[in-house]
């Protein structure tokens, strides 16, 4: 017998079943279908400002930065204020992403290349796909609009999210996530980022920017 | 079993422990640093409770379908283009992993932190094929500098000081300016950030573990502080996950209601960091990640537990809160345990997966407190499985012969109320008298065991039955 058949068999044999009971297979259809909601903290269920106060504070509290914006444009002198602030080279590496391929760096001092990171890179330019409210988390997903490689490799990373792309709860972005992507599929990656990297692995002492970015700044572009 | 486990030696091993000075310094990171961070998360969520009612019953419906669940999963990383192989034991795994890297034709392999890759002995078997192994978690990399196992199953390097971090990165990066200054956790952690880099960038196969495995996407999760297991997984031509068969959730919604629970139990964080969801191998679309997804699916004694007083020991989410909380782990740390798993979980688990001649009396290393229970995320009841355990070393004659000899001593005593009664009476006011002063003895005669790390505290004067019958207490 195969490990896979071998496994299996062990499994049924456990528990007393053959794979075959209709009560089991359809308990098990009906939870993939309706994906049910278990219990949902209240912390997430609120909604404009006051979901987008939510997200900073919680953002903040794992020592990322938030900053808002009004305008698209007003993306690259945020983004040139930041590098800037924190004496940082003018440089940097984005994706193909449409939503941020019109901003015009010309009136900036920032080179701006494209592509994947290749290890080189110290600023990262991203647009996340969403983000939670709840905990202040990011979601990025893979492709040539973001590659994933921007959201580890470079040491400072900048992510632009738009205001009507943050949910209060994790349910409700794995919700925009089946309207995008189709029930039952998800992107290669989706990464959820909750602060810039970090470890406690020494003493028990927490020290930011481990292998990933040491520093993780947001730029909101409000409705 | 490619790790040698020294579970036999608990005994020689726990005094060994008690009597190492850094050891003991390094422990009270463990008492200080995990305990009040994780009170505080579950303080600032209200629904923490429900939240673990919640995890525990996803976890037994998984249980009570796990076969028609993982054959779901299965067809549908398929469906995404990644492969899943499944192996009975430790060594099948590892043949998998091997055999995958040997016909990419891999010199190194980088390792994002993954507990089943250390109870499979995974690095030996990498290293036995001729290629490189290495650990990029920051903590896992520390301790395979010094050819030790984890102590801890989220803080592997937890029984170390600073400073003996500090002599093995001038031990082994030789290359680095010998003046540069190690003596904080700020330039060790940015000397191994440089170091790592390197290799994250020239390896050729990245190997993870699995957080989650969720069968209605086909998804690997993995949950992470540092970035290492993304930059493992994103940057080598193939990502191999192993993770064993009780990782299986249903739904993101599923993996969604443990997630709140995993991160303040183990770290005391309401998100751990880096939250990676990976379906199959790089898109059509994709300008970066993995060319070749593999999954290993690892049984290695699991399937067994199931539908035994043990299986509820397979909801575990391996998040350390028992560890974390247990006076015993405390006092001894993990490598006591002699193998991979430490502290209550690995009390539980350990005898089932090496057996119960080797590790069976792991579960005699308790005060019976609770403590590991009642922080439990998906309330695994770990001193009655820890008793089930004694019951079983009990009935196959494993006990000691001084155990057994004591326990029939007592229960001559137990079946003769009146001899107990009698013989209790009269100690306890001798015991109460001699211990007078300080309230405690530092020396007992024939329970040295006790007193060299401990004080016995001295009675109060009254046996137990006395004061029952005081306080209005009914005796049979």
């Amino acid at each position: 017998m195969s490990a896979r058949e071998d496994i299996l068999s062990n499994i049924r044999r456990s528990l007393g079943v053959n794979g075959r009971e209709a009560p089991r297979l359809s308990a098990v259809q009906e939870r993939l279908r309706m994906a049910p909601r278990g219990v949902m903290p209240a912390r997430g269920q609120v909604s404009g400002a006051q979901r987008v106060a939510l997200f900073r504070a919680e953002a903040e509290r794992v020592a990322a930065s938030v900053a808002e914006v009004a305008q698209p444009q007003d993306i690259v002198s945020e983004a040139a204020r930041y590098l800037r602030e924190h004496n940082l080279p003018a440089t940097l590496r984005m994706g193909a992403d449409a939503r941020l391929a019109d901003l015009d760096w010309s009136d900036t001092a920032i080179e701006v290349s494209h592509g994947p990171s290749a290890g080189d890179d110290l600023n990262g330019l991203s647009h996340a796909f969403g983000a939670i409210a709840e905990t202040g988390t990011l979601a990025m997903t893979s492709g040539a609009g973001n590659p994933t490689t921007l959201n580890f490799l470079p040491d400072n990373h900048i992510v632009v999210l738009r205001e009507a792309d943050l949910v209060g709860d994790a349910e409700s972005l794995w919700d925009r996530l089946r309207a995008a992507y189709g029930k039952g599929f998800a992107p290669r990656t989706v990464n959820l980022i909750t602060g810039p990297s970090r470890s406690g692995d020494i003493e028990q002492q927490i020290v930011l920017g481990a292998h990933g970015p040491r520093r993780l700044h947001i730029i909101i572009l409000r409705d | 079993m490619t790790i040698h486990a020294t579970s036999p030696a608990f005994k020689q091993n726990a005094h060994n422990a008690l009597a190492d000075k850094q050891l003991q310094q390094a422990l009270g990171n463990v008492r200080a640093g995990f305990i009040d961070k994780r009170t505080q998360a579950a303080e600032r969520l209200p629904e923490f409770e429900v939240l673990r009612d919640s995890a525990r019953d996803i976890k037994n419906h998984v249980l009570a379908h796990l076969d028609l669940y993982l054959e779901h999963y299965e067809s549908k990383v398929r469906e995404a283009g990644g492969h899943v192989h499944f192996a009975r034991t430790a060594e099948e795994a590892c043949a998998t992993i091997v055999e995958i890297c040997k016909a990419q034709g891999a010199r190194t392999v980088t390792k994002g932190k993954s507990m089943v890759s250390e109870e499979i002995g995974l690095n030996a078997a990498i290293e036995a094929a001729g290629m490189e192994a290495i650990e990029t978690d920051l903590g896992e990399y520390i301790i395979q500098l010094r050819g030790e196992a984890p102590s801890h199953i989220i803080a592997p390097a937890v029984h170390l000081t600073k400073e003996q971090v500090e002599q093995d990165f001038r031990r082994i990066h030789t290359h680095l300016d010998p003046e540069r200054d190690l003596t904080q956790a700020e330039s060790l952690l940015t000397e191994a950030r440089m170091v790592l880099r390197k290799r994250f960038l020239e390896a050729d196969v990245g190997v993870t573990g699995a957080n989650f495995l969720v069968a209605e996407t086909g998804t690997s999760i993995i949950v992470t502080n540092e970035g290492n297991g993304d930059l493992t997984q994103t940057l080598p031509r193939v990502h191999i996950v192993v993770a064993s068969i009780e990782k299986i959730v249903p739904t993101l919604e599923d993996a969604a209601q443990i997630l709140r629970v995993l991160g303040r139990s183990a770290t005391g964080q309401d998100m751990s960091v880096y939250t990676t969801l990976s379906t199959g191998p790089r898109r059509p679309e994709d300008v970066d990640g993995p060319q070749a997804y593999h999954v290993v699916l690892v049984d290695n004694g699991r399937s067994a537990m199931l539908g035994t007083e043990f299986e509820e020991m397979l909801r575990c989410i391996r998040c350390g809160a028992c560890m974390n909380h247990c006076p015993v782990y405390h006092a001894v740390g993990g490598h006591a345990y002699g193998w991979v798993y430490p502290g209550p979980m690995g009390a539980v688990l350990s005898p089932s997966l090496l057996g119960v001649d080797k590790a069976g009396h792991l579960p005699n290393a308790s005060t019976f407190c609770g403590r590991c229970e009642s922080v439990c995320p998906v309330r695994i009841p770990l001193p009655k499985l820890m008793r089930h355990w004694r019951e079983r070393e009990y009935e196959r004659h494993l006990a000691p012969a001084v155990y057994r000899y004591g326990l029939s001593f007592w229960a001559f005593f137990a079946r003769r109320p009146w001899l107990y009664k009698f013989a209790t009476g009269l100690a306890m006011p001798t015991l109460s008298f001699l211990g007078r002063k300080k309230g405690r003895f530092a020396r007992l005669p024939l329970a040295s065991g006790w007193t060299d790390h401990r004080d016995m505290p001295a009675p109060q004067g009254k046996t137990f039955q006395a004061q029952w019958r005081e306080r209005g207490g009914k005796t049979r």
